[in-house]
């Protein structure tokens, strides 16, 4: 027994280790900022710790299950780029049913939590999933490059999730702050399978520059973005941002229409590569700018 | 290509964060026209900053950035300008927009022997000169606080760091490129720091 603490310790550790990158921490982390951003978007008593607690608690447990259900069913495509070849179930250092095991529970326990927390927000939660995991994944990811509208859509989930609780309804300002994720995937997913387009056509997974070339995705890219600005300054403007804010809102607006534009006016991989990185950032400070 | 340093990183970063409050606060309670230019020149400084961190000084390679590094002086020469010599408003209005046109044109189609070179000396030079004399003058004079003369000193920055990178771009550099990205974070660093406090110290 004395030796079995240590030991447990270790293999404990040693789990979290292999399991940890079977949820995207990135891009977990991310979707959790959205949703906080949306729930203090809504200027309800923000400091109830226990709520943010709860909210945080419940938004990483659905998102990371969802991210291993996803990880789970894609597998096999998974080994069979460079890029995701290396992922723990792809090069098999975690079992699949393990896998699946861990996904179903992590969901369950989000979507529970988020349920008991409030009905509404247990159910966009739970649309989220459902959207992200079998209709994007399993139903449409092998099929057609749309698929990432379905994925667009499951990744704006918690930031009307967010506000959905922090209202108790929902309102145009929260589909707004959807919409405003929603078009701001495109611009980052559509920058990555171009990067990595000879990884996806090896997989066999229809993208946007396979099907419609590199230009037409760079169109796209670039309209997205337009969008997404947009729809964040809308939903700025219907919170009541400060103008000072919403300056800076502007600011950091006009760097992702900038560089989409260069996409679309002058393409290189190093520009793309700018976007890339930039939409996450600039994904980043508005959701901050939203919460202050 | 000199490697970014995480101290480069963190400088830059700092730029960005100071940019970025001056855009959201620090510019609060100017007249319509100094707010623009002033968000335009930080929101530029702010921006390319982060894509400095992103693309690392690779992105110095771009042709963009001749013009890039053209709106920074020229917008907050132009936000001096309209707020502290109303009788020149109109032409500095007007040679800040052709100053620009002229560097844009210059720097995207061939030009003759050394047009290209001296249009950017010229606009990087007048503007420059307004940003690190007219706060000095204004402070010396006590029109405006002592601390705002800091404008100056950054606008000495701004116009080292400015001509340093477009004459490495027009492919006559003052110092060797290693050297420039060496010194190119601090000097940023630096510069925005000096125009932050020196408008904050004016109020």
């Amino acid at each position: 027994m004395i030796e079995a603490t240590p030991l447990s310790i270790t293999h404990l550790k040693t789990k979290v280790r292999s399991y940890w990158p079977l949820i995207k921490s990135l891009q977990t982390g991310l979707l959790i900022s959205t949703g906080l951003a949306g729930y203090m978007s809504a200027r309800c008593p923000v400091f109830n710790l226990g709520t943010i607690a709860a909210l945080t608690a419940s938004l990483f447990l659905s998102i990371s299950g969802s991210t291993i259900l996803n990880m789970w069913w894609d597998r096999d495509i998974d080994a069979k780029m460079r890029r995701t070849q290396k992922r723990p179930l792809a090069c098999g250092q975690i079992s699949p049913a393990e896998a699946l095991r861990l996904g179903l529970i992590l969901s369950t326990l989000g979507v529970g939590m988020a349920a008991a927390m409030d009905a509404l927000y247990g159910l966009i939660i739970f649309a989220g999933l459902f959207f992200d995991v079998v209709v994007y994944s399993i139903w449409l990811k092998r099929r057609t490059c749309w698929s990432i509208v379905w994925g667009g859509i499951s990744g704006a989930m918690p930031i009307l999730a967010g506000r959905a609780l922090g209202l108790g309804a929902l309102d145009w300002i929260g589909a707004a702050l959807a919409l405003g994720v929603l078009f701001w995937i495109p611009t980052h997913i559509l920058t990555f399978s171009m990067k990595f387009y000879a990884d996806y056509q090896a997989a066999g997974v229809p993208t946007f520059p396979s099907t419609y070339g590199f230009g037409f995705t760079r169109a796209v890219i670039a309209v997205s973005s337009v969008l997404a600005a947009v729809s964040m300054g809308m939903a700025a403007w219907g919170i009541g941002m400060t103008v000072g804010y919403l300056r800076l809102l502007i600011v950091l607006s006009g760097g992702l229409l900038a560089l989409a534009a260069a996409v679309l006016l002058r393409p290189s991989e190093r520009v793309n590569f700018g976007l890339f990185k930039y939409a996450s950032l600039y994904m980043l400070s508005a959701m901050l700018l939203m919460m202050i | 290509m000199s490697k970014m340093t995480p101290l480069d990183r963190i400088l830059l970063l700092a730029t960005g964060l100071l940019a970025a409050y001056q855009v959201a606060v620090g510019v609060d309670g100017f007249s319509a026209l100094p707010m623009i230019a002033y968000t335009i020149s930080f929101g530029v400084l702010l921006v390319a900053g982060l894509l400095l961190i992103i693309l690392g000084f690779e992105a110095l390679d771009s042709p963009w950035v001749v013009i890039v590094s053209t709106i920074i002086p020229l917008s907050l020469s132009l936000g001096l300008v309209w707020e502290h010599l109303a009788a020149y408003r109109g032409v500095y209005l007007l040679f800040s927009i052709a100053g620009f046109l002229a560097v844009v044109i210059t720097r995207s189609f061939p030009m003759p022997g050394k047009l290209s070179v001296i249009t950017l000396a010229i606009v990087h030079g007048i503007a420059g000169m307004v940003i690190f004399l007219l706060p000095i003058l204004l402070a010396a004079q006590g029109s405006v606080p002592r601390g705002y003369a800091l404008i100056g000193v950054g606008g000495a920055l701004i116009g080292a760091g400015g001509l340093l990178l477009s004459f490495l771009k027009a492919g006559k550099p003052i110092l060797s490129k290693e050297i420039i990205f060496k010194v190119l974070p601090g000097l940023l660093f630096l510069m925005t720091a000096a125009f932050v406090a020196g408008f904050a110290l004016a109020k």
